[in-house]
């Protein structure tokens, strides 16, 4: 879907959420305590929403949200983001992205 | 059966009308009689209704008392009360029965667990209590097929837990190559990634189960994080038995464990942030005006999410057990699965032995 791939590269990191989910809650956590703000749609307040929805799952978020994308790619969803992390892959990814502190 | 003292009154004569007092004793049955002459239908009814009444309270039974109508109404009236009786006696007779039934089906039920308990206590031996200790036998009623599939599971998960560690223990002795060390690691591993695998199907059936870490020993429970350990603790424990480690290993567990701290916080907050979602559904619109159905509805759909994050927390699990097999050597693996099974089997004991230490009387 157009909207979403826009969206996705739009900006560094880009994360897809609804603002009902504790998961995306958690996810949203984890960028903050790394240093970096992603930018963040809440699919369930936008009226494109559920096409939105069906856009993820087809790109392989089962999800489908949380989805994230980091410099218009997509790396994946809790599990992908919380292996890459562990796997010290994520912050690489992040650094161009970080804040400044 | 028990009469009441007071005696009632309404008249099943045709053609009479009582006093409204004693019509309004009656409540909600007489309101839509508002013809004065009652009817054989109406009769019919107030029997119908008079069983009715009888399955909440003791009811008053109708008994003629109007002198100037009682010898003509004296058999009617006393077949009309022979039957309301047998009715009545029925219905409590059913009744009684029913909730003796209810009895034997719940005694029957923890007969089962114990005797499953009793049968897993005696094949372990060392182990009698672990994870049965009398505080914990909770029983809900109901025994779900997929906790019981569970139960039965670890038991033997448990069973190969131990002869794994026995196998670790002589391999590190014996002088075996690196490659067979491997596979005995790699079996090690696999059959955590088992347990994650039977916990994740068990939480599908009831994720409060794995939540509440019933089938473990109770100083497993003290340290529970979202249905297991935390995994930094885990690391914490492991990295203390595996010197020597290489700087560049000192480093990678270093980032280990801290990347492995921010995940598990990330976590704790998205789990807080349920926790004050489900709250606030329940406790929407107005507490104290005894309907809720549809908060209740609502609060467990925003539970579902609860899966989520059990699956989750074992999945950090399984990945800080990957990444530590990719930073250690083989043997320091090995030496690694070791430690974390006997720190696990010394909380276990922990949990015997405080079962049974003999406690001051308070």
């Amino acid at each position: 879907m157009d909207k979403v791939m826009r969206l996705a590269t739009e900006r560094g990191v880009v994360l897809f959420s609804k603002s009902s989910c504790c998961l995306c809650y958690a996810v949203k956590i984890l960028f903050q305590e790394l240093g970096v703000t992603p930018t963040i749609h809440e699919i369930d307040q936008d009226p494109e929403g559920r096409e939105m929805e069906r856009a993820l799952m087809r790109l392989g978020c089962k999800a489908p949200v949380p989805a994230v994308f980091i410099g218009g790619k997509l790396v994946g969803s809790t599990n992908e983001v919380m292996s890459l992390h562990l796997g010290g892959g994520l912050i690489p990814l992040l650094r161009p992205y970080q804040a400044l502190c | 059966m028990d009469f009441p003292s007071t005696q009632f009154v309404p008249s099943r004569m045709m053609g009479t009308y009582e006093p409204i007092h004693q019509i309004g004793m009656w409540g909600e049955n007489f309101k839509s009689i508002g013809n004065p002459s009652i009817s054989a239908s109406v009769i019919v009814e107030v029997d119908n209704k008079l069983e009715n009444e009888s399955e909440t309270a003791s009811h008053e039974m109708p008994v003629p008392s109007c002198k100037h109508d009682q010898e003509a109404s004296k058999p009617f009236d006393k077949i009309q009360r022979r039957l309301a009786q047998n009715r009545e006696a029925a219905r409590k007779s059913r009744l009684r029965k029913k909730a003796y039934v209810q009895q034997l089906e719940s005694s029957r039920l923890k007969l089962i667990q114990l005797e499953k308990e009793l049968e897993q206590a005696r094949e372990q031996g060392l182990y009698i209590g672990r994870g049965l200790e009398a505080g914990h036998l909770g029983f809900s009623g109901v025994v779900n097929p997929g906790i019981a599939a569970f139960e039965m599971e670890y038991k033997h998960w448990m069973q190969v837990q131990n002869r794994q560690l026995g196998e670790l223990r002589t391999a590190l002795n014996a002088q075996i190559s690196d490659i067979e060390l491997r596979i005995v690691v790699e079996n090690g591993m696999s059959h955590y990634f088992e347990l994650f695998r039977m916990k994740s199907t068990v939480a599908k059936a009831d994720v409060f189960y794995v939540m509440s870490g019933t089938w473990k020993t109770s100083a497993e429970r003290f340290f529970s994080w979202i249905g297991g350990f935390r995994p930094s603790e885990l690391l914490k424990v492991l990295v203390a038995q595996l010197d020597p480690l290489t700087d560049q290993q000192i480093f990678e567990v270093c980032n280990l464990k801290q990347s492995c701290q921010q995940a598990e916080d990330a976590l704790s907050q998205g789990m807080e942030k349920l926790q004050e979602t489900v709250s606030a559904t329940l406790a929407a619109g107005q507490l104290g005006q005894g309907t809720y159905f549809p908060q209740v509805a609502m609060a467990m759909e925003k539970l579902e999410a609860l899966v989520c994050f059990v699956n989750q927390a074992d999945h950090l699990r399984q990945e800080t057990l990957q990444q530590m097999s990719h930073i250690l050597t083989t043997r320091q693996a090995a030496r690694g699965l070791l430690a974390l099974g006997e720190y696990i089997q010394r909380l276990q004991d922990l949990s015997t032995l405080w079962a049974t230490h003999p406690r001051e009387p308070a």
